[in-house]
């Protein structure tokens, strides 16, 4: 099957609309009444790297306290209160931004904004819920403790990030969440709830001046400004070398990157192909899924992005194989690297990649909750509305030449900094 | 092509809103599209869904066919096909059917459950007959070589070393499991047990292949931007030239008995740091309940642990402080008696038993002081509002139409599922408690650290 696939560049998966309320708050909105729902989608910019010095996870934790009572209505009144017409309502803490959904029927849109009003502006932060909050995020690092992804992962962000916020954490330690106390989340919560940083995306059963209310009802009166600790770039360390966590388990968990581009830079676009080439996509279109899981049955799982964040971005990727073969899963995957680090890139392997990043683009864009969650993602990437067309015409546009350019920077002399949970064997 | 293992049992049964079917006169309502239904004379079921919203298509084959057919010995052979099916057939060879997949930016995968086995894309809407023109010649097309079964087979036996073997909180499921199912295979796992898995062979792929893939024991589900005369036309192309076999093949599966005693398995680990509790009792699935009863017991599963408002987080987790996560949900969707379970994890100071013995004082007083009429108008609200909810993904639409009519409800089971959960009864809800709570069904898990002296 050999089809075109210049149509679905020309066209955005939906119809967006940017508005700015009558208090001037701006929102991406998509209309759409099919069904009688609404999500909202918003974030604040500044997140877990925001963390005060020895309490990592202050940001995490933020998150989980406020849907956990606000202005009169204390933790058990809130969430009877949302269970009263099934009103969904979560946040959430990333690195680089905390963020939070809503998802109610249409006919509930005046309940559900007021609740959310209520919790982003009057969080009461009680010392029950604090306990419980900081109990629950200590009982998930016991429970992660010693599994042998979370180990890789934690493992590889200490060692490529030293000294950085993003080498910690977002879900810090036992330690550094028992040093949160009331005043640090309190203080927490009037440097980044702001509205001089904030993304919102509406889709649903809404016209716009309802969105406009919903908005203002919910965002007008918070504080104009942020106050975010300025974040350095995060340097890369330990390429070329690699670490071994002893855990006396069957297969070892595997970890490996190297530095990326930066998504502001020209060639991000062509660095997105190359990995998607390396380890994307849902299976055979992904070297490595040949390589190391296809024709040699090694693993189960293994796979590589881009990963892009404020003040870093790394090709980052990872299987798990058991512990004899581990030492021939890696050198497959060096030799992958090393491979188009060399150029060695098939006309007909770029052209399907980048079939496939434009054709499964508008799957992203399927449901209410992930069009409202893609529209806030597209802001917190400093692009705007034109991206929805502008992202696959990029995509087209990536000539063998940049290919080629770009794989040389991002590949480079294939070395890794590689981790490895488990007991490998000839490492 | 990602294939994948996932436990299909933990998929909750609710179906979208109702909506008068009538299979060659499809109407519509104000809570969603209507759903069409035809059967095709080689005995293929086609449901089809209409989502408008977007030019995309979901094209989903189930079979009705999971673990829990796999004959004795060959545990893991329906999930072991499940990878095999993406190894090609004569017009299209290895990987072919994935590349075309990817080339237009498709998504693709796979899933086998306890009683069924599945396949999807999701592909712009035209390209909804070439999907069908493949899916339907790998029903009967399948070529298996050695060469191509050995390294498939590594690769499951990594799976279940990632997913279980690593994992001593998989493990814990996999012994409760074991023995909560003495004899019927709900106590296998779907990826199978190890040593058989080493075991499995092309000829035993190839035997499993033949008797259930075929267009009897298939429902075909299409969702999206498509007509259902549209749909059917190409079903019928692609589909119809299949042979049929004369009868859907026959599902034998020996019966539970019944239960008389209450069982504790424990798994200690030195990768456990944080304790954890499981209980999980049998329990009459959609399909073998009396009628009310299934819908009784999700609701009962919401009222005692769905959310932070719930009987077991409020007293354990927020009252007494003796867990920092507590709850309960049933899987109702199951052709044979299903499993209803509750969990919980204790804080630091609190032992497995002693939270056991609290989890048993909040059921004993909820089955002696009965339903809060508030707690139960809040938890239909949430369930009927599912169903409203569901309607926005038509990827999970199809997962629900499919998994019900594989496990034999038929759309109106699905579509009537709101009313029926606004039925229930104070007096049901604590009634199903009372019967199927019962701790004689019920097999208690607890996962520890390595004890000191044990070490």
């Amino acid at each position: 099957m050999n089809k075109p696939f210049a149509s679905p560049t020309a066209k955005s998966a939906v119809n967006v609309r940017e508005l700015v309320t009558p208090r001037g708050v701006k929102a991406w909105l998509v209309e759409d009444y099919a069904v009688p729902l609404v999500s909202l989608e918003f974030a604040f910019r500044g997140g877990a790297a925001q963390d005060p010095a020895g309490k990592s996870g202050a940001a995490t934790m933020l998150a989980g306290l406020i849907d956990e009572g606000a202005a009169d209505l204390d933790s058990q009144a809130f969430q009877r209160a949302l269970d009263e017409k099934a009103i969904e309502l979560s946040f959430h803490a990333e690195r680089d931004h905390i963020g939070g959904r809503m998802r109610t029927l249409a006919r509930h849109i005046d309940r559900a904004s007021e609740l959310l009003r209520m919790a982003l502006n009057a969080p009461r932060f009680d010392e029950e819920p604090i306990g419980r909050v900081r109990e629950q995020m200590s009982a998930r690092l016991r429970h992660d403790a010693h599994d042998p992804s979370s180990m890789a992962s934690r493992a590889w962000r200490a060692r490529v990030f030293p000294g950085h916020p993003y080498a910690l954490s977002a879900e810090g330690t036992l330690e550094s969440l028992a040093a949160i106390e009331r005043a640090d989340l309190k203080a927490m919560s009037r440097r980044l709830i702001a509205r001089g940083a904030l993304h919102i995306g509406v889709v649903g059963a809404i016209d716009e001046a309802r969105a406009g209310r919903l908005i203002d009802d919910v965002f007008a009166d918070l504080p104009a400004d942020a106050n975010l600790a300025p974040i350095a770039e995060a340097p890369f360390v330990g390429l070329g070398g690699h670490e071994i966590v002893d855990l006396d388990v069957p297969q070892s968990t595997i970890r490996f990157g190297r530095p990326a581009i930066k998504r502001e830079e020209s060639d991000y676009i062509a660095s997105i192909v190359l990995a998607h080439v390396l380890g994307g996509g849902t299976g055979l279109s992904s070297r490595l899924f040949r390589e190391v899981r296809e024709k040699r049955g090694l693993a189960y799982s293994v796979s590589a992005s881009i990963a892009s964040f404020d003040h870093a971005s790394y090709l980052y990727g990872g299987t798990t194989t058991k512990n004899e073969r581990a030492h021939e899963s890696l050198k497959v995957i060096r030799a992958e690297f090393l491979d188009l680090a060399n150029g060695n890139l098939g006309e007909d392997e770029l052209e399907k990649g980048k079939r496939y990043l434009i054709g499964s683009y508008p799957l992203r864009f399927d449901t209410s909750a992930k069009i409202a969650g893609q529209l806030v993602h597209i802001q917190l990437d400093g692009h705007g509305t034109e991206w929805l067309v502008e992202r696959n015409r990029q995509v087209a546009a990536v000539t063998m030449a940049d290919a080629k350019r770009t794989a040389m920077r991002l590949f480079g002399d294939g070395a890794l900094s590689v981790v490895l949970v488990g007991r490998p064997e000839g490492v | 092509m990602a294939v994948s293992y996932n436990d299909e049992a933990e998929m909750t049964p609710v179906p979208a809103a109702a909506t008068n079917l009538t299979p060659d006169a499809p109407t519509s309502s104000a809570a969603g599209a209507a759903v069409s239904e035809f059967k095709l004379e080689n005995g293929l079921t086609l449901v089809v869904i209409p989502d408008r919203r977007a030019p995309v298509v979901t094209h989903m084959i189930w079979y009705r066919n999971g673990s829990a057919d796999d004959p004795p010995g060959k545990s893991g052979i329906a999930h072991f096909l499940e990878h095999l099916m993406f190894k090609g057939t004569e017009a299209h060879p290895k990987g072919s059917f994935s590349e075309a997949v990817a080339e237009i930016g498709g998504q693709e995968n796979a899933f086998t459950g306890n009683d069924y086995t599945a396949y999807f894309q999701r592909v712009a809407k035209e390209h909804l007959g070439d999907m069908m023109a493949f899916e339907a010649d790998r029903m009967t097309g399948l070529i298996l070589t050695d060469e191509i079964v050995a390294p498939e087979r590594d690769v499951v036996m990594e799976e279940r070393r990632m997913h279980c073997d690593a994992d001593p909180g998989a493990q814990l499921n996999e012994a409760v499991q074991a023995a909560l199912f003495t004899h019927h295979p709900y106590g296998t796992p779907i990826i199978g047990w190890a040593h058989e898995i080493e075991g499995l062979n092309r000829e035993d792929a190839l035997a499993y292949y033949s008797r259930f893939y075929t267009p009897e024991n298939a429902i075909l589900i299409v969702a999206g931007d498509v007509e259902p005369e549209e749909a059917l036309r190409l079903t019928q192309i692609h589909y119809g030239k299949i042979r049929p076999r004369g009868a859907a093949p026959t599902r034998l599966r020996p019966r539970e008995p019944d239960a008389v005693a209450r069982r504790l398995v424990t798994v200690n680990d030195e990768k456990v740091d944080q304790p954890s509790w499981q209980r999980c009792y049998i329990a009459p699935s959609q399909r073998t309940a009396a009628p009310g009863e299934s819908e009784a017991l999700e609701v009962l599963a919401h009222l005692l642990g769905g959310g932070q408002t719930s009987l077991l987080y409020r007293t354990l987790v927020v009252e007494e402080k003796k867990a920092v996560g507590a709850g309960a949900y049933y899987l109702g969707s199951a052709l044979d008696d299903t499993r209803f379970y509750l969990y919980a994890m204790p804080t630091p100071d609190v032992s497995l038993p002693e939270l056991d013995a609290a989890i048993d004082r909040v059921i004993a007083r909820f089955i002696a002081g009965g339903v809060d009429a508030e707690a139960l108008e809040r938890a239909k609200t949430r369930l009927v509002a599912d169903a409203i909810y569901a309607q926005d993904s038509q990827a999970m639409l199809a997962r629900w139409y499919g998994a019900s009519l594989a496990n034999g409800q038929t759309i109106e089971d699905v579509q009537e599922w709101p009313a029926r959960i606004e039925a229930v009864s104070a007096e049901a809800v604590v009634g199903a408690a009372r019967k199927w709570l019962d701790r004689r069904r019920a097999v208690t898990g607890y996962l520890l650290p390595v004890e000191p002296e044990a070490a």
